[in-house]
């Protein structure tokens, strides 16, 4: 009587963490929703999405400047970062030795780990006087600190988390269909090209998915090197301004003026709401990995 | 036969260039945070707090953001832990419908994904509704929440991992749902549990935004939960956005600090998760 | 035509021996079965002859494996032109992710084969390279070799489906197809009917007769009768050991070993 009154115990109280993580994200989504409201009694959600004039004091809330910059920034890095990542998963996948991919893997484990605010200091030593350099060379006016700079930093930041995951979807191919291939005959890249490719195709997409999430929530890193201008940019040597740092920044003096809080909460709403549709569909894409029957 | 030796050719080297440029930065940030961080590294740095001038470049260390640091990540992984590992075990199928099962795991992966900006605004949010300032308390719930998706998802793949003949065999002695948990599932899981707290350890260890309005700055080392806390993130941060070149230098310090808790955390995953193995049935 | 030697043959997984000095010279043009009880090494063996066992990490091979004078195991060997040469057909079949119709057109794609020997029913020469394979050819060609692994007219209405969706039992026949598409010598099959009910399998099998006479046919199975009525020579392995090899019946008219015997006579299995 008492193993079973134990047992219930233990499931209800479970029962009672689940609930509260799931209503954890409701929880999250509904109250950004409800700070953010108050935004739209004042500005129109055109206006709030479209709109390029940002004067909080005088209760302008365009968005539209911060939100070209996140995605202009996370953009640039995943085209930076995608042909990168899809050569080295597949050599660490398909070609490299058992013990050179462990290593490697260790190595990529480590990159992925290391905080933001590393990257970003490590792009303001380098990567900012570098993207200096280049605009003098082509001959644009730039201070470094500008959406190339953003873009490059980010990259690198998202690189080793989607070559993580593309090497596990790369992996758990099993063997035999590689072999169905190489066996009449073809070479490693025509294999990888025709069978493993097309089979990891869907999860592929979503490890890529999923470094677009990441990236454009990405806050520290980026507001480091990006420049911090409220101005939609129109080169990549402009500086620009994304919506997470734009949060970062102003959070902290939010209250003295009115609405400016929903402002930022509706921000911070659009970031969660992206990001959660991309999630949601990397869910789906690497939830039927397992099945072969395409 | 030529044009595809050349085919395989092409790509390999593409491979091995993108590898290259891979490693090429992990040396890089590595070496960059080591050479800038030990010129200024001393006991100083590590085991003072700021005194007068230090944000000038006058004497002191940065012991409140690393105690800090440590205050916030130990308080965060405790409750982290507390919820995280019953979600984990609820998710089991003697437990839960696949549906509401499904359901959770969809809900963790978007937690998963959320960006530690938004806990940081919601957490704030909540804070100023509860009348709380930023404080130690308020950073702790913070990344509480940002670690929990973290956690759970690692745990709930390695409890996922336990193979079913082997609960099967406990079930077959008379056991409940719970003794079974207790006895076969924690113990087999054990590695892949170590592995999901570690792991979100270095992760809430190393975020900036979502404590930047929640848990303050400081220069003292906090005394009760409801004082603000520094931090390592920010402290780097804060120290690479001023001026002065020596508060800058002692910015890639916070850095090298950080990054070496990190590295040790990462290594002490490995070990321990090949440490307890050993008794795994496989 | 190729003539394979093997010699003193020892390969490992890890620290675990899986096949123990095996010297064997295969017989040309001929249906040689590799029978044995089960995890005796027999995929192990035919593996070995293609290098597919490269494949796997911790494997090490000793000894040699000479394919018409050739060791296949020399550093500077093109390997796919010897798997070109020596075709395998798996014990589980592992379709292409394409559809049937490319499944086939696959190989002579990639070997740029125009399949023309195939078509004019003659074998000899070697396939012209490179040269330009229109639709209609290559439709006669999917043809060809669907209809040699008996196949054609189960799948003739549905070629663009992805192989995926067909039976194990399609999907074994279709894997056969696949290997005739690339014209190779020497045809390997790993328990080629496990998979297929009595009549598919009687098939397969009379594919395999009429192929003989073209090809050198090494044919791992499980079961003693299909050996028997399939078999010209029989390789007989236990626990990773050549225990015993010559023509089929010598072998089971005479056979010299005990474990032979037993096993033939059902003892062990
Ligand atoms: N990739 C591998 N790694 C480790 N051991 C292996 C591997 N492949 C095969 N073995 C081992 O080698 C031995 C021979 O395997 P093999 O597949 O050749 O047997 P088989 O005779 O084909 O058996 P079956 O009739 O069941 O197919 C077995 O003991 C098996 O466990
Ligand atoms: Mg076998």
């Amino acid at each position: 009587m008492k193993r079973r009154f134990k047992d219930i115990v233990a499931f209800a109280s479970g029962r009672l963490f689940l609930i509260f993580v799931n209503a954890l994200a409701l929880l999250i989504f509904c109250g950004l929703l409800l700070k953010a409201a108050p935004i739209l009694q004042t500005v129109s959600l055109t206006d709030l999405l479209f709109s390029s004039v940002w004067h909080p004091m005088k209760h302008q809330f365009g968005l539209f400047p911060f939100i070209v910059s996140t995605l202009a920034v996370t953009l640039l890095a995943m085209l930076m970062a995608i042909p990168v990542c899809l050569f080295a998963s597949i050599y660490l996948a398909e070609y490299a030795s058992r013990r050179f991919r462990e290593v490697s893997r260790l190595i990529i484990d480590i990159l992925a780990g290391i905080p933001s605010v590393i990257y970003g200091l490590c792009g303001i030593l380098v990567i900012v006087p570098f993207v200096a350099v280049v605009g003098e060379y082509l001959g644009v006016s730039t201070t470094g600190y500008s959406l190339l700079a953003g873009g490059l930093v980010l990259a690198v930041m998202v690189i080793p988390f989607i070559i993580a995951i593309s090497v596990e979807v790369l992996r758990m191919i099993p063997g035999p269909f590689r072999e169905s291939a190489l066996a009449l005959g073809a070479t490693k890249w025509e294999t990888v090209k025709y069978v493993v490719l097309k089979k990891a195709a869907k999860g592929l997409v979503a490890a890529v998915v999923l470094g677009f999430a990441r990236a454009f929530g990405e806050t520290m890193a980026v507001l480091m090197v990006v420049g911090n201008v409220a101005q939609a940019p129109s080169s990549i040597f402009d500086p620009a301004y994304p919506l997470p740092a734009l949060i970062a920044n102003n959070y902290g003096e939010v209250m003295s003026i009115p609405l400016y809080d929903a402002a930022l909460m509706s921000a911070a709403l659009i970031l969660m709401t992206v990001v959660a549709l991309f999630s949601l569909t990397a869910h789906y894409a690497l939830s039927r990995l397992g099945d072969h029957n395409d | 036969m030529n044009r595809r030796k050349l085919e395989e050719n092409f790509f390999k080297f593409l491979m091995a260039l993108s590898l290259g440029l891979v490693f090429l930065a992990l040396a890089g940030i590595i070496l960059i945070v080591l050479i800038k961080g030990l010129s200024s590294l001393s006991w100083s740095m590590i085991f003072e707090t700021p005194k007068g001038g230090y944000y000038l470049g006058g004497e002191g260390g940065i012991a409140n953001a690393i105690v800090g640091s440590l205050y916030l990540v130990a308080g965060a992984t405790v409750l982290a832990l507390i919820i995280s590992l019953p979600v984990a075990l609820a998710l089991q199928k003697e437990y839960l419908g696949k549906r509401f099962a499904d359901i959770t795991r969809l809900v963790l992966d978007i937690l998963w994904g959320t960006p530690s900006i938004v806990y940081g605004a919601f957490g704030f949010v909540v804070m100023v509704w509860l009348g709380l300032r930023a404080s130690l308390l308020g950073g702790i719930i913070v990344l509480t929440l940002l670690m929990i998706p973290i956690m759970t998802r690692a745990m709930d793949e390695a409890v996922r991992l336990v193979p079913y003949e082997l609960k099967e065999m406990a079930y077959a002695m008379g056991t409940t749902r719970f003794e079974t948990t207790l006895a076969v599932v924690l113990r087999q899981a054990f590695p892949g549990v170590c592995t999901g707290v570690i792991l979100a350890v270095g992760r809430g260890i190393g975020d900036a935004a979502s404590i930047l309005f929640t848990a303050g700055y400081t220069d003292e080392i906090p005394r009760s939960l409801f004082d603000p806390v520094a931090s390592l993130p920010l402290a780097v941060f804060f120290q690479s956005g001023t001026p002065v070149p020596e508060v800058q230098a002692r910015a890639f310090t916070a850095a090298l600090i950080l990054l070496v808790i990190v590295l040790v955390i990462n290594i002490v995953a490995r070990l321990l998760g090949w440490r307890f193995s050993k008794n795994i049935v496989r | 035509m190729s003539r394979i030697e093997i010699n003193e043959l020892c390969v490992s997984f890890g620290r675990n021996p899986v096949l123990k000095n095996i010297s064997l010279s295969i017989p040309d043009r001929q249906i040689i079965c590799i029978i044995g009880p089960s995890g005796c090494g027999k995929t192990t063996l035919l593996k070995s002859l293609n290098r597919l066992l490269d494949l796997n990490e911790d494997v090490s091979i000793t000894g040699d494996v000479r394919v018409d004078g050739q060791s296949i195991y020399q550093s500077r060997l093109d390997v796919t032109a010897l798997r070109k040469k020596v075709g395998f057909l798996p014990q589980r079949p592992y379709p292409l992710p394409m559809s049937i119709y490319d499944n086939v057109a696959f190989g002579p794609r990639i070997h740029g084969l125009d399949g023309l020997n195939a078509l004019s029913g003659g074998k000899a020469g070697s396939p012209a390279a490179g040269a330009k394979t229109s639709r209609k050819d290559k439709d006669r060609l999917v043809e060809h070799y669907l209809t040699l692994a008996g196949l054609w007219d189960e799948v003739k209405d549905r070629l663009s489906e992805p192989a995926a969706k067909l039976s194990i039992g399609q999907q074994q026949r279709l894997a056969l197809a696949r290997v005739l598409s690339i014209e190779p010598e020497v045809i390997l099959a790993d328990e080629a009917t496990s998979a297929l009910d009595p009549i598919s399998a009687r098939l397969v099998e009379n594919q395999f007769r009429l192929l003989k006479k073209d090809y050198t046919i090494i044919l791992v199975t499980h079961i003693l009768r299909q050996a028997r009525r399939l078999g010209d020579y029989i390789v007989f392995l236990y626990m990773g050991d050549l225990v015993e090899h010559k023509p089929a019946a010598e072998f089971f008219g005479d056979p010299s070993d005990e474990k032979t015997k037993a096993y033939v006579n059902g003892d062990i299995s």
